[in-house]
C-alpha cells in the first residue's frame, strides 16, 4: 500500500519537475502529439491505409493531404496508422529488455560472489556483437515476425541495461540502510524491493526513455531494410523505404514519416534529458 | 594597532549573497598580517569557508559579493579581471580534500610548477624552483619524488604538495580550507607543525578555516568565530580560548570532547541558526542561555570588550568560564563492574578482504570482552581494521576465523545464519548520516521495520513504539511522517540510533557515527548515548579515530594499529599513562584545547 503512496507521489513530482525546463515542456508536448498520433490516429483516417486510389506517386490534392504513395495509396491515412506498429514493437522491446537486463544487473549488483562476474562477462560477449548483426541474424535466421523483432531487439539492447542496473545496485547497496536489512536478516526478496529498487528507480527511469528512443531507432531502421514488418502493413520506417521510388514526383511520401519519426525520438530524448536534470537538482538540494 | 604596510589582507564589512536573496556572509571586517595565521572558526554553515573564498573574490554558484571592500597588500581589488590577476599569485588556496585537488594524470612537481607560470616562462626554472619548494614542505626534493603521480603519494603527502604549489608563487596570503580535516591525527600534526615552520621562517600569512578549535588553539595567533553568517568574536588565540566572552563560543569550546580531560560535554540547546531565516535581533538568540529580551530584537555590533578582543554580544559579561576542572572524571567515574555478564565475548578474531587481488587481512588476533551496560571504544586511524571488526560482529563481514560468542553462544558468519534472537541482540549505527537511512520510506517506516521483523511486533504494536523511541532519542513525535531529506544530518543519525534501540538490543556498534556531525550536534548525541547506556542497559561498542570522544564516553578503550590491537585498558588509565609506542604517538599528535589553555596558564603564572 505505502509503495503505491510513494510511486504516485513520485510520478506527480517527475511529470512537474520534466516541466519546470524548456526543453521538457517542448518534449512532453511533442510525446503526447506522437504518442496520439501513433496510438489513435488511425480513426481519424480518411482513407483506408490499402486502398489503392489514384496515381502512383501523385502529389498533394484532390483531398490527398500528402499526396499519394508509391503504388497509389493515401499517404496521410498510411502516417495515422503508421505509428502504431513502431510504437507498439518499440515499447515491448523495452519493457522486455527491462525485466530480463533489469534483473541481470540487480542480481549480479547485489550477489557479491561470483555469480557477478559469470553474469556480466556473458552480457559483454552479447555487447561485443554489432547490434544490427544480431538482428539480421536473428531475423533471417527466424523470419520476421513481431515477436522475432522484439525479442532481437530486446537482446541488443540488454547488455547495456545490464550494466547500467548493476552499478545502481551496486553502489546503493553499500549504504547504511541496505546494511542495516541485511543485518536485520531481511530475505532478499524484500531487500531488492524494499530497499534497492526503490533508490535506483531514478537512474533507471532516465535510462528507460534512451532504451526506448534506440528500440524505436532500431525497429524503423530494421523495417526500412525491409526485413522486419512486411508490407502492405504501414509503418514509418517502411514507408520511408518504400517510397524512395517516388522521391522525385512526391517527396512528402518520405518527408512526412521521418518529420514525425524524428519528432517521437527526439521528444523521448527531450523529456528523458529533463527527467535527468530534475533529478540532479532534487539530489544536489538534499 | 596595525600599520598598514603590515597589513596583507584585509576584508572590509563583505557582504555575500545569493542573489535577490538571504546574505550568507555579512559585515565581516579582518585583518591578516605578514607572518600571521588567523583562524575562522565555526560550524557548517556558519559562512566561514564563504569568508575565507572571498579573500580572491571567489563564491560559490548563484552568490556574489554584493557590498564591502577587499584589499590586499594596500591595494583595493576590484572586479572579475582584478580577482584573476591576484588569485595564484598573490592569494592561493589549499582545498580541503588533496585526493581531488591534485590533477591525477600531473606529476607532483608539473602541478606545482604550474603555479609558477605568471613569474617565469622558463620551464627548467619552474621544474628547478618547484623541487625546490617538496623539500620546503618537507617532502623529498628528488626528481624522482617529482616524477610521481598523485596516486603514488599518502593523503598526507597530497597535501603537502597541494601547500607547495600554493606557496610557489610567493603568495602574499595562503588561504587553507580545512586541510587537516580528512587526515589521520599523526599526519594532521606534521601538517600543523610545517605550517607553524612556514609561518615563523618564512613569515607566510595563513588564513586557515576549520571547524576545530583545538587546531585553532594550536596554531592560530588570532580567531575569528563565525555564527550565523557574521563574526561573533574575534581577537588572539589565547585571549578568545582562555576568556570566551561570546556565549557561542564557550558553547562550542565547552562541548568539544578532549582527551585529556575525561569530563561530560556541555550540550548547546537548539539547532544553528538557518540564513534564510535569521531572526531580528541577535543570530544566537535562539539558542543563547544568556539570552534578555532585547537579544531578540536589536542586533547586536561587533564591540572592543577587551585587548583586541571584539564580541558580539552586550551580554558579554556574564559568559561563564569554562569549567575544566570541576567536570573531569565524569565519564570514567561509571567504572567497569567486573560483576556484569559479559554480553559479547571475542577471542583470536581475524578477519580478511578477498580481493581479486589477493587476501588481505584487515584484522587479526583481536580479543576482547564487552560486558553488560559498558561501553568499550575501539580507536584505529583509517586502515587500522576498525570497521571491519564492527562489521564482523554485526554480520556484515562473513571471511573471517576465530571466536565470536553472544553470551556464550557462538555467532554464525552472515546475519542471515544468525537466529532472529541474536539478530535482534546485536544491532549496528553506520557512519554516514546521509545513507543511513532510506530516502524512500519515512521515520516511522524505518523505525516500525524492525521492531515488527526482529521482535515480532503488530503494525499496531510497531506504530505505537516508533513514538517512544523517537521520545527515546528527544525527537518530536511528528517526525515519523517525516522523510530522511527533511532532516538534519544529526537528527538522521538520531534516528539511525532509534532504529537500532527498535529491536531492543543488549549491544550496539557504532561505527564513527559522530564523525561527520559538528560538535555541538556530537555532544548531543554522546550524551544521548550515555543516557541510552543508564536507562536501556545496552553495552556499546563504540568505533572512532577523535581520542577526545573515547575520553568523553568509553570505560574501556583498545587501540589498533594496522589490524592488531597494540595496547587496551581503562580508559583514564590508557589515556593518562599510555605504554605502546603507537599510543604515544597517537596522544601525543591530537590536538588539545586543554592542553592549550594550560599551557597559556602557565605561561601567565
Amino acid at each position: 500500500m505505502s509503495t503505491v503512496a510513494h510511486s504516485f507521489r513520485g510520478s506527480r513530482t517527475v511529470i512537474s519537475g520534466v516541466l519546470r525546463t524548456n526543453g521538457g515542456r517542448i518534449g512532453l508536448g511533442l510525446l503526447v502529439i506522437t504518442f496520439f498520433i501513433a496510438l489513435f490516429g488511425g480513426f481519424f483516417a480518411p482513407y483506408s491505409p490499402y486502398e489503392t486510389l489514384g496515381v502512383p506517386g501523385a502529389p498533394p490534392g484532390n483531398g490527398h493531404l500528402l499526396g499519394l504513395d508509391f503504388i497509389g495509396r493515401d499517404v496521410f491515412s498510411r502516417l495515422l496508422y503508421g505509428g502504431r506498429s513502431t510504437l507498439v514493437l518499440a515499447g515491448l522491446a523495452t519493457i522486455l529488455t527491462y525485466s530480463v537486463g533489469g534483473l541481470i544487473g540487480l542480481v549480479a549488483g547485489f550477489s557479491r560472489s561470483k555469480i557477478d562476474p559469470i553474469l556480466m562477462r556473458s552480457v559483454d560477449i552479447l555487447l561485443s556483437v554489432p547490434a544490427l548483426l544480431v538482428i539480421l541474424l536473428l531475423v533471417t535466421g527466424f523470419g520476421s515476425g513481431s515477436l522475432v523483432l522484439v525479442l532481437a531487439t530486446s537482446l541488443v539492447l540488454m547488455p547495456g541495461v545490464a550494466r547500467i542496473v548493476r552499478s545502481a545496485t551496486l553502489e546503493v547497496s553499500t549504504r547504511g540502510y541496505v546494511e542495516a536489512a541485511i543485518a536485520r536478516g531481511e530475505p532478499t526478496r524484500a531487500l531488492l524491493l524494499r530497499e534497492v529498487l526503490p533508490n535506483i528507480s531514478g537512474i533507471v527511469t532516465a535510462d528507460l526513455g534512451l532504451r526506448f528512443s534506440w528500440s524505436i531507432i532500431l525497429i524503423a531502421s530494421v523495417n526500412f531494410l525491409g526485413i522486419g514488418i512486411q508490407p502492405p502493413t504501414p509503418d514509418w520506417g517502411l514507408m520511408i523505404s518504400e517510397n524512395r521510388v517516388v522521391i522525385g514526383s512526391n517527396p512528402f511520401a518520405i518527408v512526412a514519416p521521418s518529420v514525425v519519426l524524428a519528432m517521437l525520438i527526439i521528444a523521448v530524448n527531450l523529456v528523458g534529458d529533463a527527467y535527468v536534470r530534475q533529478l540532479d537538482r532534487s539530489s544536489g538540494s538534499e | 594597532m596595525t600599520s598598514p604596510t603590515d597589513s596583507v589582507l584585509r576584508l572590509e564589512g563583505v557582504r555575500v549573497g545569493v542573489r535577490k536573496g538571504p546574505t550568507v556572509i555579512d559585515e565581516v571586517t579582518l585583518d591578516l598580517r605578514r607572518g600571521e595565521i588567523v583562524c575562522l572558526v565555526g560550524e557548517s554553515g556558519s559562512g566561514k569557508t564563504t569568508t575565507a573564498l572571498s579573500a580572491f573574490g571567489y563564491c560559490a554558484p548563484a552568490l556574489s559579493i554584493s557590498a564591502g571592500e577587499i584589499v590586499i597588500d594596500g591595494d583595493v581589488i576590484r572586479g572579475a579581471s582584478q580577482f584573476a590577476n591576484i588569485r595564484g599569485t598573490e592569494v592561493s588556496y589549499v582545498p580541503q580534500n588533496p585526493s581531488t585537488a591534485l590533477n591525477p594524470s600531473m606529476r607532483v612537481v608539473d602541478a606545482i610548477a604550474d603555479t609558477m607560470r605568471s613569474h617565469t616562462k622558463d620551464d627548467k626554472e619552474r621544474h628547478a624552483k618547484a623541487l625546490e619548494m617538496l623539500g620546503r614542505v618537507g617532502l623529498p626534493a628528488t626528481a624522482e619524488f617529482g616524477r610521481r603521480f598523485p596516486h603514488q603519494l599518502s593523503g598526507g603527502q597530497q597535501q603537502r604538495v597541494c601547500i607547495a604549489a600554493a606557496l610557489a608563487s610567493d603568495p602574499k596570503v595562503v588561504v587553507l580550507d580545512e586541510p587537516t580535516t580528512g587526515l589521520d591525527v599523526v599526519t594532521q600534526a606534521r601538517i600543523l607543525t610545517e605550517l607553524l615552520r612556514l609561518r615563523d621562517e618564512e613569515r607566510v600569512a595563513m588564513l586557515y578555516v576549520t571547524h576545530d578549535l583545538a587546531v585553532a588553539a594550536q596554531i592560530a595567533d588570532r580567531i575569528v568565530v563565525m555564527y550565523g553568517g557574521y563574526i561573533v568574536e574575534e581577537g588572539p588565540a589565547e585571549e578568545v580560548l582562555r576568556r570566551p566572552r561570546h556565549p557561542y563560543t564557550r558553547g562550542l569550546m565547552a562541548a568539544t570532547p578532549d582527551h585529556v580531560t575525561a569530563r561530560i560535554l556541555e550540550v548547546m540547546p537548539g539547532a544553528p541558526v538557518d540564513i534564510a531565516d535569521r531572526p531580528p535581533g541577535c543570530p544566537f538568540s535562539p539558542r543563547c542561555a544568556l539570552k534578555v529580551d532585547a537579544c531578540e530584537t536589536t542586533f547586536p555590533e561587533l564591540e572592543l570588550k577587551g585587548p583586541n578582543h571584539f564580541v558580539r554580544c552586550p551580554e558579554w559579561v556574564r559568559t561563564e568560564a569554562v569549567d575544566w576542572a570541576g567536570q573531569v572524571a565524569a565519564a570514567a567515574a561509571e567504572a567497569a563492574d567486573l560483576s556484569k555478564p559479559v554480553i559479547l565475548d571475542i577471542a583470536d578474531l581475524s578477519a580478511e578482504h578477498r580481493t581479486r587481488g589477493g587476501v588481505v587481512v584487515a584484522a587479526s588476533g583481536i580479543s576482547f570482552r564487552l560486558r553488560q551496560g559498558e561501553c568499550v571504544a575501539l580507536v584505529g586511524e583509517s586502515g587500522s581494521g576498525k570497521t571491519t571488526i564492527a562489521r564482523v560482529i554485526a554480520g556484515l563481514h562473513p571471511t573471517w576465523s576465530g571466536q565470536l560468542l553472544l553470551e556464550g553462544e557462538p555467532l554464525a558468519a552472515r546475519a542471515r545464519a544468525r537466529t532472529r534472537e541474536q539478530r535482534r541482540r546485536v544491532q549496528m549505527v553506520f557512519q554516514s548520516p546521509t545513507d543511513a537511512l532510506n530516502p524512500r520510506h519515512s521515520v516511522g517506516q524505518a523505525l516500525a521495520r524492525p521492531a515488527m521483523a526482529l521482535r515480532g511486533l503488530s503494525r499496531k504494536a510497531a506504530a505505537s513504539e516508533v513514538q517512544s523511541l523517537l521520545e527515546a532519542v528527544r525527537l518530536p513525535s511528528r517526525y515519523a511522517n517525516r522523510y530522511p531529506r527533511e532532516l538534519s544530518g544529526g537528527q538522521r543519525q538520531r534516528v539511525a540510533i532509534a532504529r537500532a534501540l527498535a529491536a531492543d538490543p543488549d549491544v550496539i556498534v557504532c561505527d564513527e557515527i559522530t564523525s561527520a556531525l559538528d560538535v555541538s550536534v556530537q555532544a548531543r548525541i554522546l550524551e544521548l548515548l550515555l543516557d541510552l547506556r543508564r536507562d536501556r542497559n545496552v553495552s556499546l561498542l563504540f568505533i572512532t579515530h577523535d581520542l577526545g570522544v573515547v575520553a568523553a564516553v568509553a570505560d574501556e578503550v583498545l587501540v589498533l594499529e594496522k589490524g592488531l590491537i597494540c595496547e587496551s585498558g581503562k580508559t583514564s588509565t590508557l589515556l593518562a599513562n599510555p605504554t605502546h609506542e603507537y599510543t604515544k604517538q597517537l596522544l601525543h599528535s591530537a590536538p588539545s584545547l586543554f592542553e592549550a589553555i594550560g599551557a597559556w596558564d602557565a605561561s601567565e603564572a
